[in-house]
């Protein structure tokens, strides 16, 4: 029913089920990013000609629709990046990397295991994992454990798993860990997509956002940062547009959000990211949230169907990502298989290798839905992997 | 029959399937005729560099000729696999030294295969041309 909204399914016949990659993206996110380059192209925040105007203008309204999209206080506490892993690195080096604990969850993706590494930590040695239980539940009794043993820590995990589509309760999870003085941050990645996020409501320090998982251009993304950490945090990167004054012997730099905005911004990408979080609030969380259980229910049952299909978890707490295996086969032969039947969906280890590792697999089949997914799709999803099944079998 | 005969002739069964489905359909029963490799050759040592999927490959002389062995995790690579063994087992140590052949443009597999599966192939020949040298 959403289709309509999307360019890319008027010009493909592809059945697209990668959503957790990347989601697609509605006209007028596509129509803003042509009207920036064709129409007011120049820089902002520096030049004060009236096309230079118009598009700082756009780009401070963009920080003020994502603003409210999240429900954040002020506008400091939005600061565009070029994505979620350019956001975790961001607070990993700026802020988080003279906690003594970091503690993260199995269910990780790259992203936010490798930016610990990179500082020297190590499973004991200045990182902890929070164990999963049956179903890939995030098992808060080990949680509590480790943030009774590690108090203080810096605590950054993930809201949706990419590889399994498992929800974890982020609100429960930061309020334990504000119990023991631990400082939060989420990996929001898949999260805007498919729920309301209310920074407030949560109560979260810093929230990681992508912009093109969430319908938006590629390349953007941002990381809120509650106001009392604003002081704490070190600018990440220095140059254009971050300074309030330079001799040769020093450099003060501007308050927040621009002292971390450093160089020539993704100017058309975070014009193009408000568009989309309009298109969302158009569509509605309502309809978003109905349609995606709807449609991951039919999925879920349709699956179950296949012979030899192996899960991980079953759907309760999950949305979104649905994985799984056929017992005897590589994930790989299916996907390369279903490609050639106009399915797009993934296989492999999403970027999640150690939980991957932990389930004693080398990857999965991930099919992952948005709301513009319907039966239709997931009945040719279904036949190309029996098809697929047929063509494989001994 | 020469190296190049047997990839014309493997490139003339591709050729023969118009359709991309087809082709795996042939490539994979391909791969189900490959001989099974013994579980103790299935070791790092033997492995290809390059490939997505694990591919063992093992080398044993035979005067002074190479033979080849093979196997793969995945049934599609079975039988790439499969092909590589039928053009390049059985041939001469000098033949396969002075190996430099594109054999993903060779058999036009660059239609078919993901650039990641065809850096696979690509690994297979490096593999061979180093049991080659070492020969």
């Amino acid at each position: 029913m959403f289709k309509k909204d999307f360019t890319y399914f008027e010009n493909s016949d592809i059945v697209y089920l990668d959503n957790a990659a990347t989601t697609q993206k509605p006209k007028s996110v596509i129509s803003s990013q042509v009207e920036y380059y064709e129409k007011y192209c120049a820089n902002t925040h520096r030049s004060n000609f009236g096309d230079a105007n118009k598009a700082t203008l756009n780009f401070e309204n963009a920080r003020k629709t994502l603003r409210k999209f999240i429900n954040a206080d002020k506008n400091e506490e939005i600061i565009f990046t070029k994505g979620v892993t350019e956001s975790i690195n961001f607070i990993a080096s700026s802020y988080a990397k003279d906690f003594k604990t970091v503690i993260i969850s199995s269910l990780e993706h790259h992203s936010n295991i490798v930016p610990w590494h990179i500082q020297g930590r190590s499973l004991g040695n200045g990182l902890e994992v929070v164990k999963y239980n049956k179903n890939l539940d995030f098992d808060m009794e080990h949680f509590e454990k480790l943030l009774e043993n590690n108090p203080k820590a810096f605590v950054s995990i993930t809201h949706i798993s990419n590889a399994f589509g498992k929800i974890y309760d982020i609100k429960k999870i930061i309020t334990l860990a504000h119990k023991y003085e631990a400082v939060v941050m989420i990996d929001g990645a898949q999260s805007l997509a498919h729920m309301k996020i209310d920074v407030q409501d949560l109560n979260v320090d810093f929230f990681a956002i992508s912009a093109h998982k969430t319908f938006g251009p590629t390349g953007v993304g941002a990381v809120y940062i509650k106001e009392k950490y604003l002081k704490d945090v070190k600018a990440y990167q220095t140059g254009g547009a971050t300074i309030h004054e330079v001799d040769f012997n020093s450099s003060t730099l501007l308050d927040s959000p621009y002292k971390f905005e450093a160089g020539t911004q993704n100017i058309a990408g975070v014009i193009g990211f408000a568009q989309a979080l309009e298109y969302i609030n158009h569509v509605g969380y309502e309809n978003i949230e109905t349609i995606e259980k709807d449609v991951f229910k039919y999925l879920n049952d349709e699956l179950e169907k296949l012979p030899n299909i192996e899960f991980y978890n079953d759907i309760s707490d999950s949305i979104g990502s649905r994985s799984f295996n056929f017992k005897g086969l590589i994930h790989d032969d299916i996907g390369i298989l279903v490609d050639k039947m106009k399915i797009a969906l993934r296989v492999g280890h999403h970027c999640a290798q150690p939980i991957m590792k932990a389930l004693e697999i080398k990857g999965t089949i991930r099919v992952s839905i948005s709301f513009y997914n319907d039966y239709t799709d997931v009945d040719k999803l279904i036949i190309a992997l029996k098809r697929a099944l047929k063509m494989l079998e001994d | 029959m020469s190296i190049e005969k047997r990839v014309d002739d493997i490139k003339e069964n591709l050729d023969f399937f118009e359709d991309e489905l087809q082709k795996y359909e042939y490539i994979i029963d391909l791969g189900k005729k490959l001989e099974p490799l013994d579980e103790k050759y299935q070791i790092p040592s033997n492995l290809v560099h390059g490939c997505t999927s694990q591919v063992w490959l093992i080398c044993e002389q035979v005067d002074n000729k190479l033979i080849f062995k093979g196997t793969s995790d995945a049934i599609i690579v079975k039988g790439l696999v499969y092909m590589i063994l039928k053009i390049f087992s059985g041939s001469t140590i000098d033949e396969l030294k002075d190996i430099d052949m594109d054999i993903v443009h060779e058999l036009k597999l660059s239609e078919i295969i993901t650039p990641n599966r065809q850096s696979g192939v690509i690994g297979m020949i490096k593999k061979i041309k180093e049991y080659a040298l070492k020969a």
